[in-house]
């Protein structure tokens, strides 16, 4: 890349400029704090993947040294990777937090929903959301959406106001004004909130690696048994794959994102260090979800349609 | 692979501007911001292919970049439009958020909106028109908003010949009119965005013009200046009380500091109760500081057991705002029920909401030609208005020409939570008499 203004003068920036990263953080920082300020009952949604694992950071910083006033749910597929389930189980002992699971699987056990047929689960998870939601009553879900993953995102508030039917109704969107975020909301609804909104991939995982974060050890290289499905490397497993006529082959990969094993691709990758990792972000030419997720190729407003029914 | 991890360490230092562009239907916005973030690499391959897909869907040839900000199906099929979409992109030296806002439908609230929180805006004229209508909303929006930095991007510049006469002269007469406003710092560029000059490389057509690409100026205008004149502010948003075996008598104030520097040691008053303390220590996010500026999140301890809790403001005892019931402000109306006289609302100002009712609406201003109209009775979506409001409690406000956030608020709907109003209290403009009074009100002035 060219650095066009690399002639001009430095140092136009005053010494109380502060680093993107800092100035990131602040103001994550200080969304959790709005939460904790004006909810009754907030929750994290937790999966065990970056994002969530760096929101779950922020918000033991936003309170230290008082503990974090939020309960975590992760909505489990029953198709997680091991690792990651491993992760989420030792970080809540760790902090001595509180992990609500509302799990696919029971549903699908109960016959209250049914295994698609191309076996992916990941829209199967939507509700058992929100059914968690209702029967917590939480009155303010975390999410780790970005706005740069995804053109549904980009528009998406901070605050963004759900129907007890945890449906995103684009004409209730409250338009955000300075820092004054509105939190108001009937009995039923509930907000979600997405402090990560403003952050990049690649600022995730420069602060990952500034803040010395522990990560589950599927996202650095290892060499996995895959097989490949609508062009993704997919992990062989229980879960369903692979099907006759799709070849397993072990190959040094890692993953990108951290999902149901069913439509998150690994990528090659021989990066097995945080600084590796970073520097192959910076050098990529795929966005995050089109190289890892099987879901979002699944037609233009695919997670358009998922959000408006409540999706993540 | 091209990318080290020298170039990440450079990463990491860099600094993030917050800009909001506005322009009108045809003016090319799109297009300039398609071309920042295809020139600038930040967009992806699987982007392109969609964008290549979907104009190629159209029967266009080329990939169409202004596809790059396209809506989404709710919008086209609702014909709404939400109000502002975010796009990130980054250079060695920078990060940018850029606030995107269409500019036909909801016009003045989308940009309201994104110009709450930039350092920058960036205004497009197309060179062929000149300075518009239109183009006057804009810099009023931004002087307004008291956006610190405004940058004319006059495009099409290949459409006029590159001519630096017609650059001139636009230049000139939005300059003249910025800075009447108040506006404290313009930029004027000319630019294409369809062939690519001076966007992010210099412009091989106009050699008269030595100024800097738009990317090199949003790579190296300041994002900060000096704080210590400034009115230092911390809305309270959390007291943080371990009552842990190890921390058993800890009392912090969480807050996000709004405006100036705190230090160790300082005489603060608590508002709106007047209680008095001392700065005993900052914590910023785990590390002990001795000083802390806007707008890092911090946690102060006080040296005296004071009764604090959210919605309280610290702030220096030398330096406290007046608190009042009266707030006196301009307000731009965002939602689409009406604002009239007599309406209960309330009032989100810092960390702090209040029951409050709208007593006076004394004029509503027309941006085209900044007319004032007295006594409109109401205000609807998108009309920018002087408003009287009575609040059920004292507020300490600062005047919003002095701090872009403790001098903002927005009213709710206390009965479906919407966002009805943002406010900025005090005058609105910088200059002394930029508004000129229309008595004879037509009616046809939006």
């Amino acid at each position: 890349m060219t650095t066009p203004a690399a002639a001009l003068t430095e140092g136009t920036d005053s010494p109380y400029a502060l680093s993107h990263l800092d100035a990131l953080e602040s103001e994550a920082v200080h969304i959790f704090r709005e939460v904790a300020g004006e909810f009754e009952r907030p929750v994290i949604l937790f999966s065990g993947g970056k994002d969530s694992i760096v929101m779950l950071h922020l918000a033991l910083k936003a309170f230290a040294p008082a503990a974090v006033p939020f309960t975590l749910l992760h909505v489990d597929t029953g198709h997680n990777f091991p690792e990651v389930i491993e992760y989420r189980d030792r970080v809540v002992a760790e902090h001595g937090l509180r992990l609500h699971v509302a799990s696919v699987q029971e549903y699908i056990d109960r016959g209250d929903l049914k295994e698609r047929p191309d076996g992916t689960r990941n829209p199967l998870q939507t509700v058992p959301l929100t059914e968690a939601i209702q029967r917590h009553r939480f009155d303010a879900v975390f999410g780790g959406g970005r706005r740069d993953e995804e053109k549904a995102r980009a528009k998406e508030r901070v605050f963004s106001l759900r129907d007890e039917f945890s449906q995103w109704d684009p004409r209730r969107q409250r338009p955000e004004l300075w820092q004054l975020y509105n939190g108001r909301h009937a009995p039923g609804e509930h907000v979600r909130v997405f402090p990560l909104s403003n952050w990049t991939e690649l600022d995730v995982w420069q602060y990952i690696a500034r803040e010395e974060i522990e990560l589950p050890q599927i996202y650095f290289a290892h060499e996995r048994e895959v097989f490949q499905r609508a062009g993704m490397w997919l992990t062989a497993g229980d879960w369903g794959g692979p099907k006759q006529g799709e070849s397993v082959e072990k190959r040094l990969i890692r993953y990108r994102t951290v999902g149901d094993m069913s439509c998150t691709g690994a990528v090659d990758s021989d990066a097995t260090t945080l600084d590796a990792v970073i520097a192959e972000i910076a050098a990529s030419r795929l966005t995050e979800r089109g190289a890892t997720r099987a879901d979002d190729k699944m037609s233009e407003a695919a997670m358009e349609d998922r959000k408006r029914e409540g999706y993540f | 692979m091209s990318t080290t991890i020298e170039q990440f360490a450079d990463l990491s230092a860099t600094t993030l501007l917050r800009f909001a562009t506005a322009g009108s239907v045809d003016d090319g916005k799109s297009t300039l911001v398609g071309r920042l973030l295809h020139d600038s690499k930040s967009v992806l391959t699987d982007q392109l292919e969609a964008v290549e897909a979907a104009s190629a869907k159209r029967g266009q040839d080329a990939p169409d970049l202004a596809l790059l900000t396209d809506g989404l199906r709710a919008e086209r099929e609702q014909g709404i439009t939400i109000d502002v979409a975010y796009r990130y992109f980054a250079t060695p030296r920078r990060r940018f958020i850029l606030a995107d806002t269409p500019g036909h439908v909801q016009y003045t609230r989308n940009m309201v909106t994104g110009a709450s929180t930039a350092d920058l805006a960036l205004v497009l004229v197309d060179a062929r028109n000149g300075v518009v209508e239109q183009t006057r909303r804009h810099a009023a929006v931004a002087a307004l908003l008291r956006v610190p930095h405004v940058v004319l991007a006059v495009n099409k510049m290949d459409l006029v010949g590159y001519e630096e006469a017609v650059f001139a002269a636009i230049a000139e007469e939005f300059t003249t009119y910025a800075a009447e406003l108040g506006v404290p710092e313009i930029t004027a560029i000319p630019i294409s965005a369809l062939a690519g000059d001076n966007v992010v490389e210099p412009s091989a057509h106009m050699d008269w013009y030595g100024g800097p690409t738009v990317l090199e100026h949003l790579e190296t205008v300041p994002v900060s200046h000096d704080l210590t004149g400034c009115h230092a502010r911390l809305p309270v948003q959390y007291v943080i009380r371990p009552q842990t075996a190890e921390h058993p008598d800890y009392r912090g104030y969480a807050g996000q500091i709004a405006a100036g520097t705190f230090r160790v040691g300082e005489s603060v008053t608590v508002l709106p109760s007047g209680r008095t303390s001392k700065i005993s220590g900052i914590d910023l996010l785990g590390e002990s500081v001795d000083v802390a500026w806007t707008p890092q999140s911090v946690t102060l301890l006080l040296e005296d057991d004071v009764d604090i809790s959210r919605g309280d403001l610290i702030v220096p005892s030398g330096d406290a705002p007046a608190t009042t019931q009266d707030v006196e402000a301009t307000v731009c109306h965002v939602a689409d029920q009406p604002l009239a006289v007599g309406h209960r609302v309330l009032l989100k100002h810092g960390t702090r909401t209040v029951k409050a009712i709208v007593k006076d609406i004394p004029s509503r201003l027309t941006l085209d030609d900044l007319s004032l109209h007295p006594h409109p009775g109401q205000l609807v979506a998108n009309d920018i208005g002087r408003v009287k409001i009575r609040t059920a409690e004292p507020l300490p406000l600062d005047s919003y020409a002095d701090s872009r956030r403790t001098g903002a608020f927005i009213l709710i709907d206390p009965a479906d939570g919407t966002t009805l109003t943002a406010g900025m209290v005090g005058e609105s403009f910088a200059s002394p008499e930029p508004v000129k009074a229309d008595v004879d009100y037509d009616g046809w002035d939006f």
